[in-house]
């Protein structure tokens, strides 16, 4: 099989195993998505780029002032209209982290927000790897714990099960905390939830106005179907006599 | 067995149909003709330009281009000032009645603060840049020549308030955009107010 | 000079200027031929409503078709991006790709409906076998275009989904290599490859499919519809010459397909406002990333619409070296479609007269086209594997065993006239 060779290729799958929990993001929340918005300029923008938002759109989607939008979101330099750009050059990135880190523009539409959400609290010490930590999610993630201090450090719990040859393989089950960082468990998950809320917005921001005007559309269709069926029925008259 | 036609309903039916159905083409027709409106990228580059002025002499003029043209802006010393009153007799269209500025630039010093003229740079006859001949006397204009503008297309003079003279091919003045003071330092072309749209 | 001219002076401007029109072009008798007297059997059920359906789907994906043009980009550097531009940017662009992406999927899910019906009915019988042959054509053509629409976004699996089909060609014995690079253009999947597939998908195909709807048509037109009853109406005709049992096509016809086309608006906005990616099967997860050619998405699977065939192909394993089989195997089901109406050989057309072999083979058929469907949008392991394979051999047996059992199969009398 053509499609056979191709397997061994295959990039590593998301959530491969990995139970993924339930983002529970809410993008009609103007509340989370503004604080998302902050997270997202905070912890993320220094290293990822989200190049398809321009910060005008999230001002007017997230119903930021002008001011609000300079003093909350926006590096020195950058302007209205600019998009959403890190300034950390790629060539750079490449050379510090081994790959570059993507940007986000897309992320929850290609991933999942449930992807994101898990995979942002599922970071693990683990001394073999040059960052110091690993991914439950994303085995051998280029990308280091930048929320460690947010979210207190984590440790990796395995089981040993038989595979289908019988032979006995450690499967990651969960990760337990190791030290404490400046958040409650709650808290660092109301924290990722409005980020990946932001970048769930971010990946569609058409997303809130679709939906309403969806309800208006399919309520007017409704209406006409209704007076189109009238017509038929009116005009078949002749058929049926 | 066939009873009559309605034709009454028919009609009643076939109107209200036709027109619920026409309302829906409309509205499904607009997105469409709005998408021609200028995208989010349009605006961008099209957005109001900010341009420092610190360093602007008095007599001297600074370029810069907004939504693709040139726009001067020409720190104008006390005796270019003065030179922009009593001139009417010269001028086609001295209160600038049919030519394109703001509000705060229908004056005789067509800006918002006399000593700073924003103008483009767009010959109000075919498009060339004018370029500035700001000194009285100008050898290469005339004796008489009081300081302004000269398009070397086909000749046309204006004022040092752009205003077009009699006598040659430009029919306006040149058109002021909207811009606004963010300080003192700093002019905001495009917007009549210092804030984004 | 024409006879019919009325006296201009009594009918008005109006009047006076479709008479002007009709002596240059000929539109009312164009309009009765078609519309006003063409009459159509008047028992058309739900089947019936997808024809017209599919027309109007094919004019709204020229409408935004065009619109997408205005902003799209068919480089490899620029296609995705002007994608997202239009997704965010463009006013309404996001409504008008929406709409393209879901009306792409609505025509073959109207297709394959409309196809049924003949299938249901013995509409590619006598005389329709090249109403019949038109359709198939037409059905050829709309895979060629959706799948050179789906490279356009540059997405990944866009990249990968293109490099998989292309490189098919490539197992022909001899001719192979050289035929997958001619029709890439370049040694890869490439910005060439791209601008070309936005060539033949902007303008080339839509004219063909175009030209093949109207022939489709003026074919249909030619002959008169089939019905449920799969009778000929005009074997019973009045004394006005007109079939008994027909109805004319405006006003009763366009009155119902409006009704039809209502009921599909709703469910088609459904989808567009609510479900645009319905769950990864219109709009695929792995597309939303840019075209990588070091990073294979996990699952390369073609768009729904295409898996039933993709699952024949995986199901044909490579024998005497060569993958070439499948690819044939493909084809073949395929191209033995154009062949139903010499294969079906049953003594009447329609599935209400026909017998229980008829009636089983047909529902199996359905159901195993669905399967391999399902079949072909998972990974290459058991059950579907096995599925697989048992459902190609069902699909060719369909059609390779029907001339026989079309014939042994018992029927019953067809009635003279349409039941209602």
């Amino acid at each position: 099989m053509l499609i056979a060779l191709w397997w061994p290729l295959a990039a590593i799958a998301a959530g491969h195993g990995y139970p993924l929990q339930d983002a529970g993001t809410d993008v009609s929340n103007l509340a989370s998505l503004q604080r998302g918005a902050r997270n997202f300029v905070n912890y993320c923008l220094g290293c990822h780029s989200a190049r398809y938002m321009r910060y005008s759109q999230v001002a007017e989607d997230l119903a930021l002032t002008e001011n609000e939008l300079r003093d909350n979101l926006m590096f020195t330099g950058t302007r209205i209209y600019d998009p959403m750009l890190s300034s950390m050059p790629a060539e750079q990135a490449r050379g510090w982290f081994g790959n570059a880190p993507p940007d986000l523009s897309l992320i929850v539409r290609s991933r999942s927000a449930d992807y994101v959400y898990t995979y942002l609290k599922s970071f693990y010490d683990d001394p073999s790897r040059p960052t110091g930590a690993n991914n439950a999610v994303l085995p051998q993630t280029a990308m280091p714990d930048v929320l460690a201090g947010l979210q207190g450090r984590q440790k990796p719990r395995y089981e040993s099960k038989p595979d289908a040859e019988g032979k006995l393989v450690q499967h990651l089950i969960a990760l337990e905390p190791v030290a404490p960082g400046e958040m409650t468990a709650a808290d660092f998950d109301g924290f990722v939830r409005d980020t990946v809320t932001f970048l769930e917005y971010v990946s569609e921001p058409a997303k809130s106005q679709r939906r309403s005007l969806g309800v208006w559309v399919i309520l007017y269709l409704l209406m006409f179907t209704a007076f189109t069926y009238f017509l038929k029925k009116e005009y078949w008259k002749d058929v049926k006599a | 067995m066939s009873e009559s036609i309605d034709r009454g309903r028919r009609q009643l039916l076939t109107v209200a149909t036709t027109l619920t159905g026409a309302v829906g083409v409309a509205f499904a027709a607009a997105p469409f003709l709005a998408s021609w409106k200028p995208s989010a990228r349009a605006k961008a580059l099209g957005a109001p330009v900010e341009i420092d002025i610190s360093k602007l002499e008095a007599g001297a003029m600074l370029k810069i281009v907004w939504r693709g043209r040139p726009v001067y802006v020409v720190r104008r010393t006390p005796g270019m000032m003065e030179s922009l009153v009593n001139t009417d007799d010269k001028l086609a269209d001295p209160r600038s009645e049919r030519s394109l500025q703001p509000e705060y630039a229908k004056n005789d010093q067509r800006a918002r603060n006399p000593e700073y003229f924003v103008v483009l740079g767009v010959c109000t006859h075919l498009g060339c840049a004018p370029q500035g001949h700001f000194d009285k006397g100008d050898p290469e204009i005339s004796a008489d020549w009081p300081g302004g503008f000269f398009c070397p297309c086909h000749g046309s003079k204006f004022d040092l308030s752009g205003r077009v003279f009699k006598g040659v091919p430009a029919p306006t003045n040149l058109e002021v955009p909207p811009y606004a003071f963010v300080d003192d330092q700093h002019i905001l072309i495009g917007l009549d107010e210092a804030r984004f749209g | 000079m024409s006879s019919e001219r009325p006296d201009a002076a009594a009918g008005g401007r109006f009047e006076s200027l479709g008479a002007w029109i009709d002596e240059r072009f000929p539109v009312s008798a164009l309009w009765k031929e078609h519309m006003s007297e063409y009459y159509a059997p008047k028992n058309f059920n739900i089947w019936y409503y997808f024809g017209s359906i599919a027309l109007v789907v094919l004019a709204l994906q020229i409408v935004t078709g065009i619109f997408l043009t205005m902003s799209y980009k068919p480089s490899d550097t620029e296609a995705f991006g002007s994608v997202e531009y239009i997704m965010r940017d463009v006013e309404w662009g996001w409504l008008i790709r929406y709409l393209h992406s879901t009306g792409a999927s609505a025509f073959f899910i109207v297709v394959y409906l409309h196809m049924f019906r003949a299938l249901l009915y013995g509409s590619h019988r006598k005389p329709r076998e090249l109403l019949w042959i038109f359709g198939m054509l037409i059905y050829l053509a709309l895979m060629a275009e959706a799948f050179m629409g789906y490279l356009l976004p540059w997405g990944n699996m866009s990249y990968w989904g293109a490099q998989v089909i292309v490189s098919l060609f490539g197992s022909f014995p001899w001719i192979g290599d050289a035929l997958v690079e001619w029709i890439r253009g370049d040694y890869f999947i490439s910005d060439i490859t791209l601008n070309r597939f936005f060539a033949l998908h902007v303008v080339a195909v839509p004219l063909v499919l175009i030209f093949l709807v109207v022939a489709h048509i003026l074919a249909l037109h030619e002959v008169g519809s089939n019905n449920p009853d799969g009778i000929e109406i005009k074997k019973n005709k009045g004394s006005d010459g007109r079939p008994l049992d027909g109805i004319a096509m405006h006003p009763y016809y366009t009155v119902k397909d409006i009704y039809g086309l209502a009921v599909f608006f709703v469910l088609f906005a459904a989808v567009v406002f609510f479900a645009p990616e319905m769950g990864g099967l219109f709009l695929e997860a792995a597309n939303f990333e840019p075209a990588n050619p070091l990073l294979t998405p996990e699952h390369i699977a073609p768009v729904w619409y295409f898996t039933p065939y993709y699952a024949m192909l995986r199901a044909v394993p490579a024998f005497a070296g060569t993958q070439v089989w499948g690819v044939l195997v493909m084809f073949a089901a395929i191209l033995l479609l154009f062949f139903v109406p010499w294969l079906d050989r049953a003594p009447v057309k329609s599935i209400r007269y026909r017998g229980p072999i008829y009636k089983v083979a047909l529902m199996l058929f359905a159901a195993t086209f669905i399967m391999l469907g399902y079949c072909g949008m998972r990974p290459p392991e058991q059950p579907f594997k096995a599925m697989s394979v048992i459902g190609t051999a069902y699909y060719f047996l369909f059609f390779l065993l029907m001339p026989w059992y079309s014939r042994i199969d018992s029927h019953k009398p067809e009635p003279s006239r349409v039941t209602m």
